[in-house]
Formats: C-alpha cells, sequence, structure tokens
C-alpha cells in the first residue's frame, strides 16, 4: 500500500509470519476441512444417487396406496405388476420385533452385569468377547440360520421349514445383542461415579445403586442403545435373507416364512435391466429404508443428547 | 453389636438374586454364539487345508479351493482402506484439532452416526448408482471398494478421533509456544502420538471390510469367474460372497463345504479383531501419561 507510512510497513514486515509453513498450514487445514465435511457430501450423495435411480418409478409406476397398502410385491408379472411392499413392512418388522424381545432384556442384562457387578479380569475378558460377538459378519449369521438352526427349529417343533420368522428372529437378535451391550455399557459408564457414592454413603446396596441411581439417570443413553439395536435389525440384510424363507407373505405365526425389505434388493436387484419399473421400484424402497433408518438414527442422538445437556 | 436387621439381610438377597440373573444373562449372550462357533469347527474343520485355501474352485463350485475368492477379498479390502484411511485420518484430524463445538460440528457427526446407520444394502444402491452408473466404472474392484470405503468410513474416523482425543493438550500447547504451525504440531508431536490409536481403527477396518456382502453384490464381485482379477476394473470373486453363492445357489455342494468357506471367514475376522484389541491393550499399558 503506497499511502501506509514506512514505520508502519516495516513494523508489518517484522511480524508477518506469511512464510510458506504459513501457506501449508492453510493449505492442510482447507484440506482437512473437506475431508471433514465428507460425511455430509456422502450422505447427501447416497440419498441423491439412490433418489435418481428410483425417480422414474416415483413419477409414473407410483401410487402411495398400493406401495405401501397392497401385500401383492408381484413386479415381474408381465401384465399387471403390483409392487406393494406391505408384506415386505410386515416381514421385517416381525422378525426385527422379534429380534429386539430377544435382545433387549439380555444385552440390557449383560451391560449391568458387565458395567456395574462384574470388576477386573472377568469384566476386560466379558467386554472382549462382546466385542468379538459383534465382529461376526452377517453373511456367517445367515449361514447359520440356513445351516444350524434350521435343522433346529425341524427337530424341535415338528415343522416341514425351519427358514421362518422365529429363525431370522433369533439370528438377528443374536446380532443386535452384543452390539447394544456395548452401546448400553457406555452409556451406563457416562453416569458420574459421584452419583453411585452418593447412593452408598446414604447406604444403599449395589442392586439399589443400581435400580434407584444409576438406571434413572443412564435411561435416555439406554433408550438409545435400544433404537440404534432397531435400526441395525431394520437395516440387516445378508442374515435376513438367507434365514427368513423369503417368502413374501403376512406372518400369523412364528413359522411363517417372511420376506424383508432390505432382502428383496439384495434378492432382485441383479435380476432386473437397468431403468426398468422393477429396477427403480427397488430404489424406491432403498429411499424407504434410508429415511427410516435416518430418523431412527436422528431420534437415538436426540435423546443420547439431551442427557449430556441436562 | 451391629446384629444385620431384617431389611438388610433382605436386600442382600435381592442383591444377590439380581447379580445372579445378569450373570445369566450375559452367559446366555456368550453361550449360544460359543456353541455355534464350536459347530462350525466342528463341521468345517476338515475341509481346510493349505489346498484348500490355495487352489481354485472345481466341479461348478461343488469342490475344490477358494484361492480366487480370498485373493479377491484383499484385492477390495486394499483399495478400499487406500480410499478411506487417508479421508477418515484427515476427517478426524479436522473434527479432533480444528472444529468448534457448534452446530456444524454436530451437523457432521450426525453424518457419520448416519453413515455408519444406513443400511448396507442401501450403501450397495448408492454404489450402483454412483459408481457403476454416474462415473462409469462398471461392476469392478474399484466401484465395490469406494462403496465399502464409505461404508466404513465411520469406524477410522472415530477411531482415529479417540486416539487424537488420547493426546494430552499440554503437547500442543508446548508446541505453539515454539511458534510452531498448527500443521507442524499436528504433524510433529500430535500424530506420532496417535499413530498406534489410529492403526488399531484401521486393523478394525480390515475386518469389517472382508465380512461385507450386500455393498460388493452388485458393484463388483461376482458369483464365479474362471481368472484372476488383473486391476482394479475387472470384477472379482470375493469371500464373502462366496460364502452366500455356495451356500445357497449352487446344487449339489457337499454338506462340509460351506462350512470350511464360513470357518476360514470367521477367523479372518475374529483374528484380526483380536489383533486390533491386544494392540489396544498392549498401547493403554505402555502409555506413560
Amino acid at each position: 500500500m503506497p499511502e501506509a507510512s514506512p514505520t508502519k510497513s516495516s513494523s508489518t514486515k517484522d511480524f508477518d509470519r506469511r512464510d510458506l509453513d504459513w501457506y501449508i498450514d492453510k493449505f492442510v487445514q482447507l484440506i482437512v476441512f473437506f475431508a471433514g465435511i465428507s460425511a455430509i457430501i456422502f450422505i447427501i450423495g447416497i440419498f441423491v444417487f439412490i433418489t435418481m435411480e428410483g425417480l422414474g418409478f416415483l413419477f409414473e409406476d407410483f401410487t402411495f396406496k398400493e406401495f405401501f397398502l397392497s401385500p401383492f410385491w408381484e413386479p415381474s408379472d408381465e401384465d399387471a405388476p403390483e409392487y406393494g411392499i406391505l408384506a415386505l413392512i410386515a416381514g421385517t418388522a416381525s422378525v426385527t420385533g422379534l429380534a429386539m424381545i430377544v435382545a433387549i432384556p439380555f444385552s440390557l442384562g449383560a451391560a449391568i452385569y458387565i458395567g456395574e457387578f462384574a470388576t477386573g479380569k472377568v469384566r476386560e475378558t466379558l467386554k472382549v468377547l462382546v466385542e468379538l460377538l459383534a465382529a461376526i459378519p452377517s453373511v456367517v449369521w445367515g449361514f447359520i440360520g440356513l445351516s444350524i438352526m434350521n435343522p433346529l427349529i425341524i427337530d424341535l417343533f415338528d415343522v416341514p421349514v425351519g427358514l421362518n420368522v422365529l429363525n431370522a428372529g433369533i439370528i438377528l437378535g443374536l446380532m443386535a445383542a452384543p452390539i447394544m451391550t456395548s452401546i448400553a455399557e457406555d452409556a451406563l459408564k457416562a453416569v458420574p461415579d459421584r452419583y453411585r457414592e452418593a447412593a452408598e454413603a446414604l447406604g444403599a446396596t449395589r442392586w439399589q445403586v443400581i435400580f434407584k441411581t444409576v438406571l434413572p439417570a443412564a435411561k435416555n443413553g439406554l433408550l438409545g442403545a435400544v433404537l440404534l439395536g432397531v435400526g441395525r435389525g431394520f437395516g440387516e440384510t445378508m442374515a435376513v435373507l438367507m434365514a427368513t424363507g423369503h417368502a413374501v407373505n403376512i406372518p400369523d405365526s412364528l413359522f411363517d416364512p417372511v420376506r424383508a425389505l432390505t432382502a428383496t434388493i439384495a434378492a432382485e436387484l441383479g435380476e432386473t435391466a437397468v431403468g426398468s419399473p422393477h429396477y427403480q421400484a427397488l430404489f424406491t424402497i432403498g429411499i424407504f429404508l434410508f429415511i427410516i433408518t435416518f430418523l431412527i438414527n436422528l431420534t437415538a442422538d436426540l435423546i443420547v443428547r439431551g442427557i449430556r445437556k441436562g | 453389636m451391629f446384629a444385620e436387621s431384617d431389611l438388610n439381610a433382605r436386600n442382600k438377597r435381592v442383591q444377590g438374586l439380581f447379580r445372579t440373573l445378569f450373570l445369566m444373562m450375559t452367559i446366555l449372550l456368550i453361550v449360544p454364539v460359543a456353541i455355534i462357533l464350536f459347530t462350525l469347527i466342528a463341521k468345517g474343520g476338515s475341509v481346510i487345508s493349505i489346498d484348500f485355501l490355495f487352489t481354485n474352485p472345481t466341479d461348478g463350485m461343488t469342490a475344490g479351493g477358494i484361492f480366487p475368492a480370498l485373493l479377491g477379498t484383499v484385492w477390495i479390502v486394499a483399495v478400499a482402506l487406500l480410499a478411506s484411511v487417508p479421508l477418515g485420518v484427515a476427517a478426524a484430524i479436522y473434527l479432533n484439532e480444528y472444529a468448534g463445538d457448534n452446530w456444524f460440528t454436530r451437523m457432521i457427526q450426525l453424518a457419520i452416526i448416519n453413515l455408519a446407520g444406513v443400511p448396507s444394502i442401501v450403501h450397495a444402491l448408492f454404489g450402483v448408482g454412483a459408481f457403476v452408473i454416474f462415473f462409469g466404472f462398471g461392476t469392478s474392484i474399484l466401484a465395490a471398494s469406494l462403496t465399502l470405503a464409505i461404508m466404513t468410513l465411520p469406524v477410522v474416523i472415530v477411531s482415529t478421533r479417540e486416539s487424537l482425543r488420547a493426546v494430552p493438550q499440554a503437547f500442543r500447547e508446548a508446541c505453539w509456544n515454539m511458534g510452531a504451525t498448527r500443521w507442524q504440531t499436528i504433524r510433529r508431536v500430535v500424530l506420532p502420538n496417535a499413530v498406534s490409536g489410529i492403526l488399531t481403527g484401521v486393523i478394525l477396518e480390515v475386518s469389517r471390510t472382508t465380512g461385507e456382502t450386500a455393498p460388493i453384490m452388485f458393484t463388483g464381485a461376482a458369483f464365479f469367474l474362471p481368472f484372476l482379477p488383473q486391476g482394479v476394473f475387472d470384477q472379482t470373486m470375493a469371500l464373502s460372497l462366496h460364502l452366500f453363492v455356495v451356500a445357497t445357489q449352487v446344487p449339489g455342494v457337499p454338506e462340509e463345504l460351506p462350512f470350511g468357506v464360513a470357518l476360514v471367514l470367521i477367523a479372518m475376522v475374529l483374528i484380526m479383531n483380536s489383533i486390533s484389541i491386544a494392540f489396544r491393550m498392549y498401547l493403554r499399558g505402555k502409555k506413560k501419561w
């Protein structure tokens, strides 16, 4: 700047640290910023791309009433294809529901034992075991349902086929339980020790401390754990594809085979022509799954954060 | 002197009762899986041999080994890591070293949670729409790996952030006081102190990527291929999909074969997780601050 006085310009020169390292620093800051927002870009990208592929169906063949209320999923019927996902929703809901009945009590019980009762080596060992259980891939769980649970259910209950709501529900429950246990245990750990100490100072037993103090304080975190478990069960693909029996059906007993939303996409996407109404309908199911899991995760997050603020 | 009152005795009984109940629940959570694992070993153990790991499947996949699937999984995992580790580490650096505690950071966190929570089959649809069709990669290792990289990105971000957070703030302040820029501080002080923690997360991601099936089904993994992949634009077989195929799609497979495949897959995953856990415990013991 020509107007600036000589004194000022020399002083800014002395303190001007815009050397090469300064520029590198700014450059890196920019790069990591873009990496940081990449998660947002990807989430938007996922929504945009599956919507783009499903859009044709949404505008042409989609009717709200048929899509959500018809139990007939017959997309390959040449004369009158029907795209009703009610039976698929019922399939997903029944399997996830049973899985939660199996998983919620056990995972909360295990979380309380590991977090509040167990100490030292026992606690460490149990935590490691739970972490390893959570790592078993879903295709292996599906295979277990197919090859171990299936004959077991046929033998035990004297039914012709063992691939049904019961099988998939138990498999999904066993899958979701370790994850729910870890999250629930984190929620218990987030309760400050002074709560426990205060209760113990009043003469409460361990159980009273847990039941009257820790559990009420961790209530939201535990609810968040349950919700994330529901989300996990809802979105599970390979295990339900292999263990449900894969028949479009609104179940009225535990021994009915069903078909899940996710499994339908996995089974049929490979057989459809790109851009056909069937293909686009599968992407529309994808949009539906995306929105539901987004809402579940958002709710879980809000509930868990609620407790931190309060 | 202090005789136990009735109330006290009752409280103790109740406590003992619940303690036992919860212990039983924990055991019931773990034991069925242990039984299942032993069944897998009992039925699949006989199949496993060096030949099984290093030969091609024969007779319409009803005999022979799993080599192409094993190699394909290595390809897919390697390419996925190349994409997700730098991106994930950079994202974690932003979140832990630069980002403020504001609504924008919360949005990013929410997006990360959602990325982890979106069903794997939806990631597969995204992979088909974006990488296979829009970017024109076709069904290829590249498309499959990028799909998996995005899906497992949260694993890297969360574990890296965890280990960055464990580096004491005083280390950074000391470095800033010497006149170092933020990036110099991160590169010379923060990252060297966090690198082993980051590695634990990377191993965990390898394990996750190895086991995933749905996201690669339509993006790059094939049921059967007579040749091995030569580059990232080729299709490949993959171990996880191979298990699905021999268990459900191929008629006349001998009963033990899928058990053998399942055993190899689960062994790979559990070994990697165990290494990651052991590494973490070792680091915790070694920590000086």
